[in-house]
């Protein structure tokens, strides 16, 4: 049976580096798509998903499971990624106050259109992509906080206790900012909204 | 149930996470009532849609940088081990500390690089004390001694 993070955690603490891998081989990709999210370029996300497995890696000696190793996680993560999107905008207006926001910066993940494909499954493909970047650009527009928990709570599928102690709020003002946070996309994606993609058969 | 109670109950309702009476009572009024039905649905569909966003892997660089920079975390220095046996003194270094990484910790954000481990240290530390109720509940009340604060290293 797999160990727990915790179990894992704590042979981490007593010395056994297999037992960090395993971790690092469960939340990589999840920390790199969430940091993604957040600051919405690929190499800072990777970047910051590292600095937050050194720091759980730093911390391990004093490791205590007295809550969530997932909270634990993704609070250093949130308190990254939020230190990192403010440092760009300072950077950013240093630079040049004419140039778009960094967060209006598309970093294409999309997969590439293999010419292979018949023209209807590029049309189709497309139709997709545009549809993601509208997705994209409407959970940037969040407001910080409000994008980390709809994330939090979206793909990653953490309790509303953990995500309210990640972003730092009650457990109730984080239903309504949550509940705020879904309503501005409903809102901003309603074109879409109940308007689902066209049928095929793989999905 | 009004309109405004239900619309508090949206996400939990979606989510499965109302109790047995508080689902039966937004069923029944989303029975109801066709505007927050509609509501409902546009949040369910909504929910769909976000599930549309593909994921991305992480590199084969991370892998192998993350591997590299593990190795090469240095060994934690426990120069504090000495203050072990008295556990006054070691209480009242860390309270020093705290205090002084506090206030170190004021003015400036910390940058990327080295930045003080300490911060999620205590963070991790700090989490419990947040919701201690719930602590209490489920484990050990908090150790009476602060355990020892990873100090600046420098
Ligand atoms: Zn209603």
């Amino acid at each position: 049976m797999a160990r727990t993070d915790i179990q894992l955690m704590q042979d981490v603490k007593a010395g056994d580096e297999q037992s960090f891998a395993l971790l690092l081989h469960r939340y990589r990709s999840p920390l790199v798509n969430f940091l993604y999210r957040m600051v919405r370029n690929r190499e800072q996300a990777e970047d910051l998903a590292q600095e937050v497995f050194i720091r759980v890696y730093r911390a391990r000696e004093d490791y205590e499971p007295s809550a969530k190793f997932t909270t634990w996680l993704f609070r250093i993560a949130t308190n990254l990624a939020l230190n990192s999107i403010r440092d760009n905008h300072h950077r950013q207006m240093e630079i040049s106050i004419d140039q778009p926001l960094a967060a209006d910066a598309e970093d294409g993940d999309e997969r590439r259109l293999d010419l292979a494909d018949g023209h209807a499954d590029i049309e189709q493909r497309l139709v997709e992509q545009a549809r993601q970047a509208m997705i994209r650009r409407a959970i940037a527009k969040l407001p910080e906080k409000q994008r980390a928990a709809v994330l939090l709570h979206k793909y990653q599928e953490l309790e509303y206790r953990e995500i309210a102690r990640i972003v730092e709020c009650s457990e109730s003002a984080l239903k309504s900012l949550l509940f705020r946070a879904y309503e501005t996309l409903r809102i901003e994606l309603a074109p879409l909204v109940g308007q689902p993609p066209k049928q095929q058969g793989s999905r | 149930m009004n309109c405004a109670r239900m619309e508090s109950r949206i996400l939990p309702y979606l989510d499965g996470r109302l109790k047995e009476g508080e689902r039966a009572e937004a069923e029944k009024h989303l029975a109801a009532c066709a505007v927050c039905r509609l509501r409902v649905n546009e949040f369910r569909s909504l929910s769909g849609l976000l599930d549309e966003l593909p994921k991305i892997e992480p590199s084969a660089a991370f892998d192998l940088r993350m591997q590299a920079r593990i190795a090469a975390a240095p060994p934690r220095q426990s120069w504090w081990a000495w203050l072990a046996p008295s556990p006054r003194v070691a209480f009242a270094a860390s309270l020093l500390l705290l205090a002084t990484v506090w206030v170190a910790s004021r003015p400036a954000e910390h940058g990327l690089n080295m930045a003080a481990p300490d911060t999620e240290l205590r963070m991790m530390k700090d989490l419990p004390v947040l919701e201690d109720y719930d602590v209490l509940a489920n484990f050990e009340p908090l150790p009476d001694l602060p355990p020892p604060v990873e100090a600046e290293n420098q």
